[in-house]
């Protein structure tokens, strides 16, 4: 058994998580969440906090690539992982395919629920390039945009598709 | 939301995750997939003193197919189950009832043994694994064995595993090649737990049913079986008589209430139409 495994009486945890790229070694609080620890520990506060209950979706990152929402989730279960969040979506000096689709498709109004959004149709996109209306609306089920209907949403992930058969 | 403080265990092996749980007794809970114990302990209906993540334990990610049964681990997440060619055809009725747990996001952290062990009443994998006639496999430190789901929930969020416990994995037997089933779930929107659930299995038999498994989301203070439905399918012929006299006996077997979902007798309607809906799907692929 391992040192950390028969401690008791211990609250904190050391972790090193890899977000957008860069490996972060923190001592943390067991019960920190993922999102508390993006946005408070690294000020990565392009992570949003909406309903805080599972259901909005606007907290989602990527964990190794796949979308999970950070506020149901502690960090430490993080350690040793990578983390993208919405701060890791554009290559140097540009945006990429999905930022761009949202810009030029208006896929947003509030932005609050953006960063989810575009996080999740990365992870769609990476794995099925060219996905139907209904493909794209059932991946996006999990979130909730209180602004633009979804219908921009969705042609902006479709440009994004489109983009990326040129590229 | 911040739960209450808790110490923080990642055991390699499940030895010594059953080592971590003796030493807290009842005062620790196992992590899985975390999408119903960590909203729990954010609104502080749950405090445990510490949590076993489970997560770093190799193995209890598989789906396999061994000794007469079909075996999901304890690591096995919806999503994985969604995209499972495993868990079609003959085992239909988990691969269609997959998809519609919660949401995508939801399902690529939640697992299927977690959901059964959190025993929520309006869970849809309860009813669909009952209807299977599946058995959860649980170790302690004293050997392993296995609990019918029947004899598991003793009611709301409250199960017969002991806090010494970790269920490793969820066994459905082998219903044969003839065999195929569905869930039918009607919810509000996604993520919402079902109005009504409707699972059905079903093994034939010489061209007729051999034995049916229907259990019921929704419609009663936990996952129904549907008894008299199950009787009314037994050994019948395949046809529309049968169909129609087993969704009456699943309308009877429910036991609805009225709430903001729906009034007892609409929700008695959508289980005869699902049953009879689902009945058709579930003969259909077990004849194929």
């Amino acid at each position: 058994m391992t040192e950390a495994a028969v401690e008791t009486g211990r609250y904190t945890h050391p972790v090193t998580v890899t977000v957008n790229g860069a490996a972060r070694s923190v001592e943390i609080e067991t019960r920190l969440l993922l999102v508390h620890f993006l946005r408070e520990t690294l000020g990565l506060t392009g992570t949003h906090v909406g309903c805080d209950t599972t259901s909005c979706g606007a907290c989602t990152v990527l964990l190794d690539g796949t979308p999970v929402k950070s506020c149901t989730m502690f960090a430490v279960q993080a350690d040793g992982r990578e983390v993208t969040t919405v701060e890791g979506l554009a290559p140097a000096g540009g945006l990429s395919p999905v930022q761009e689709g949202f810009h030029e498709e208006h896929g947003l109004q509030c932005g609050f629920c953006t960063p989810g959004m575009m996080l999740t149709a990365t992870a769609l996109l990476a794995e099925n390039p060219d996905p139907s209306e209904e493909e794209i609306r059932w991946a996006l089920s999990g979130q909730i945009c209180r602004c633009t209907g979804y219908q921009n949403i969705v042609k902006a992930v479709q440009y994004a598709a489109a983009k990326g058969k040129e590229g | 939301m911040y739960p209450a403080r808790f110490e923080y265990h990642a055991p390699g092996s499940v030895e010594e995750a059953l080592e971590i749980l003796e030493r807290y007794g009842d005062e620790a809970k196992v992590l899985a997939g975390g999408q119903s114990l960590i909203p729990l302990m954010k609104l502080r209906f749950a405090a445990p003193q510490a949590l076993v993540d489970i997560n770093r334990i190799q193995g209890l990610d598989t789906i396999s197919e061994d000794n007469g049964f079909l075996s999901i681990g304890a690591l096995v997440r919806h999503s994985a189950c969604e995209r499972s060619e495993a868990l079609r055809g003959r085992f239909g009725v988990l691969g269609d009832a997959a998809p519609q747990i919660s949401d995508p996001i939801v399902r690529n952290r939640g697992t299927v043994v977690g959901s059964l062990t959190h025993a929520d009443p309006q869970g849809d994998w309860g009813s669909a694994l009952m209807a299977a006639g599946a058995r959860l496999e649980v170790v302690s430190s004293s050997g392993t064995r296995t609990i019918p789901l029947d004899e598991l929930f003793q009611g709301p969020f409250t199960t017969s595993l002991q806090p010494n416990e970790i269920a490793t994995a969820v066994q459905v037997p082998d219903p044969g090649t003839r065999a195929g089933g569905t869930y039918l779930k009607l919810e509000r929107k996604v993520g919402d737990f079902a109005t009504v659930g409707v699972a059905i299995h079903l093994s034939l038999d010489n061209g007729r049913v051999g034995s049916a498994g229907i259990a019921l989301t929704g419609v009663g203070p936990k996952n129904l079986r549907a008894t008299a439905a199950e009787e009314a399918l037994a050994g019948a012929e395949l046809n529309d008589d049968t169909f129609k006299a087993a969704a009456d006996a699943a309308a009877q077997d429910a036991q609805p209430r009225s709430d903001h979902r729906g009034s007892a007798d609409y929700k008695r309607s959508v289980v005869r139409v699902f049953m009879e809906r689902g009945l058709r799907k579930a003969a259909e692929t077990a004849s194929a």
